[in-house]
């Protein structure tokens, strides 16, 4: 069972959570913290870089401890390492970054019961070596993240005509500068952010079409 | 006719198959078909078919649209004389025939726009999915400008139609697949997504804006009074608009001089379109009637209550301001987003009314309360027809014996 770094297989590891097995977009998890914290792109980034450290760092905790935890209490096991790993990211990040820590608030701290992470413990770092469980990790946080940037892309571009934080329209465009242009109130309210996300998978269906039993897999 | 006929006959070899415009053929069928009743012959089982199709009641119900359009523009050029020249309103002819001019000048393009776009993105969907162009449009583009202020930017009527056909129809599979009312959610998206141009003061009186005239709609006035310290005095101030001798009277408010969105003030126009849509079967008597008695049921609730000033006015003046008749007649009776079963557009009509008054009332945010009743309502009329089949079928197996 000898296979190279980068065999096929383990570069299907990380790419197919990126599109065609996306947490998002295809398996739908993670849907609650990708409404509540796309308002702007840096919650967004943050967030995302948040997921994926604790993301990388859990699953290689659990697939190094795989062959010494009983099996009845593993959930509770997984549950002590991503509350470790996310109480750690939360005192990093009030440290260095309070301003967006106050933003994000509570959504750090639920990452702990991202449906994502303890799906792809319980699914993959439980049965696999430390090196396939690293891939599947970053690929799996990545295509979390890359959604959720491009749904504050446009949520922050069109309700506040910024990008992280950068006035990006001219003031010239806006009623009180002489234009007519005026923010998209409801890009900030979180039905638009599902309605973003709910274009994407459209994007992504039509381009490629997913027979029903794929997605009934999952 | 027969000029129409010909020219349609000579173009026709280019869109058929291995013509030049093949692509485009859907665009020329939706041409043919709306000029023409189509000669197709069924090619199912069933034989026999009504003679009108989509498109006969769709012009149906346009025709019962326009005393409102008509009204709509006579009121917008009213209200800009009354606010500007009020010596220029008189009883003659000229001077009617003025306002609904003026009117007609700031409501063609709004018209123009919500088409132009509506029927444009139903035509790309139409081509690109290879199937013919559905008639849904031709009402939905037509309902749009009558319930958006005059005021309103027309690139924002603009975004609301193309959000409103492709998220609230196009997705789920366009004309007679669509769960929410695609009318209500152009108004519904814009009412959140550019709130200082959907309500407020400013808006509703032409050229209001610019010249900062305060036109406030009767519910806007209204919705002032639901809040903590409001003194006896404003409130005595603002109800006497309601008196029989205020801008807001009982009388004024039912023939439709007041500001609001353009089709929607007048209740005799919407009357009339009622009668329209009832005598040609194509609205429902269920639904219109329940949503009535659910609104008079709750505003009579509230002016018995009489906690505050709005829910002092009599039920009857309740319903007639705002867009309550306009949304009833028109819009609870969307086919499509209504419920189906007689017993379900009978609960489904009057919990629109009741939901619509109570919202209005309750929440002063949204002064407009029936327009999220009806689209609350869209959502759940699955839901009250499933169990009113479910207990159609309890009651018949209850009488079955084995």
């Amino acid at each position: 069972m000898k296979s190279t770094l980068f065999s096929k297989k383990n570069r299907k590891l990380l790419s197919d959570p990126l599109g065609d097995q996306n947490p998002i977009t295809i398996q739908v998890l993670g849907i609650c913290s990708a409404l509540a914290i796309t308002v702007q792109l840096q919650q967004a980034l943050v967030m995302s870089m948040s997921v994926v450290f604790v993301m990388v760092c859990a699953n290689m905790i659990i697939s190094a401890l795989r062959n010494v935890i009983p099996s009845r209490i593993r959930i509770i096991v997984q549950l002590v390492v991503v509350s470790s790993l996310v109480v750690f990211v939360d005192q990093v990040l009030q440290a260095f970054l309070p301003d967006v820590q106050e933003k994000l608030s509570v959504f750090i701290g639920l990452i702990v019961s991202n449906c994502i992470i303890m799906g792809r413990l319980e699914a993959f770092a439980l049965g696999n070596t430390l090196w396939p469980s690293f891939l599947d990790a970053i690929g799996n946080a990545v295509g979390y993240g890359w959604i959720l940037l491009a749904v504050a892309f446009f949520r922050e571009l069109f309700g506040s005509g910024k990008l992280f934080g950068y006035q990006v329209f001219p003031d010239g465009w806006y009623e009180a500068g002489g234009g007519f242009y005026l923010n998209n109130n409801l890009m900030i309210l979180p039905p638009m952010a599902l309605i973003v996300v709910g274009v994407i998978i459209w994007v992504q269906r039509s381009r490629k079409s997913f027979p029903d039993e794929l997605l009934e897999e999952n | 006719m027969s000029f129409l006929r010909n020219t349609l006959n000579k173009i026709k070899p280019h869109f058929l198959k291995g013509g030049r415009l093949e692509k485009l053929y859907p665009a020329y069928d939706a041409f043919e078909t709306f000029l023409f009743v189509p000669n197709h012959t069924t090619s199912t089982k069933c034989h026999v078919r009504d003679s009108i199709d989509l498109k006969r009641t769709m012009g149906t119900v346009i025709l019962a649209l326009i005393p409102c359009l008509i009204f709509g523009c006579y009121n917008i050029g009213y209200q800009y004389y009354l606010q500007f020249d009020p010596s220029y309103i008189n009883q003659n002819f000229s001077s009617f025939l003025n306002l609904f001019l003026y009117g007609l000048m700031k409501v063609f393009p709004m018209i123009v726009v919500s088409y132009g776009v509506g029927l444009s993105i139903e035509f790309a969907f139409a081509v690109f999915r290879k199937h013919p162009v559905n008639e849904g449009y031709l009402v939905t583009g037509m309902l749009i400008p009558l319930i958006f202020p005059i005021d309103c930017p027309l690139w924002i009527v603009a975004l609301s139609v193309i959000f409103a056909v492709i998220i609230g129809k196009e997705v789920f599979g366009g004309t007679g697949m669509n769960i929410l009312n695609p009318a209500l959610l152009a108004r519904g998206f814009a009412f959140f997504a550019y709130p200082t141009k959907l309500s407020g003061d400013k808006v509703w009186v032409s050229e209001g804006y610019t010249d900062s005239i305060s036109g406030e709609t009767a519910l806007g006035e209204l919705a002032t009074l639901v809040k903590d310290g409001v003194t006896n005095d404003y409130q005595e101030t603002v109800l006497s608009n309601f008196s029989s001798d205020g801008a807001y009277s009982l009388l004024n408010s039912f023939l439709g001089f007041i500001p609001g969105s353009i089709g929607e003030t007048s209740v005799v126009a919407v009357l009339i379109g009622a009668a329209i849509l009832l005598i040609t079967g194509l609205g429902s008597w269920r639904i219109m009637s329940s949503a009535l008695v659910g609104g008079f049921f709750m505003a009579s609730i509230f002016y018995f209550w009489n906690a505050n000033g709005f829910m002092s006015l009599n039920p009857i003046h309740q319903l007639c301001i705002g867009g309550f008749m306009f949304a009833v007649v028109f819009m609870a009776t969307d086919p499509v987003s209504a419920a189906q079963t007689n017993k379900g557009k009978i609960i489904y009509g009057f919990l629109c009314g009741f939901l619509g008054i109570m919202i209005r009332v309750f929440n002063p945010a949204y002064p407009e309360g029936i327009m999220l009743a009806i689209l609350f309502m869209n959502v759940m009329a699955p839901l009250i027809d499933h169990y009113v089949v479910e207990a159609s079928i309890k009651r018949r197996m209850s009488r079955v014996k084995i």
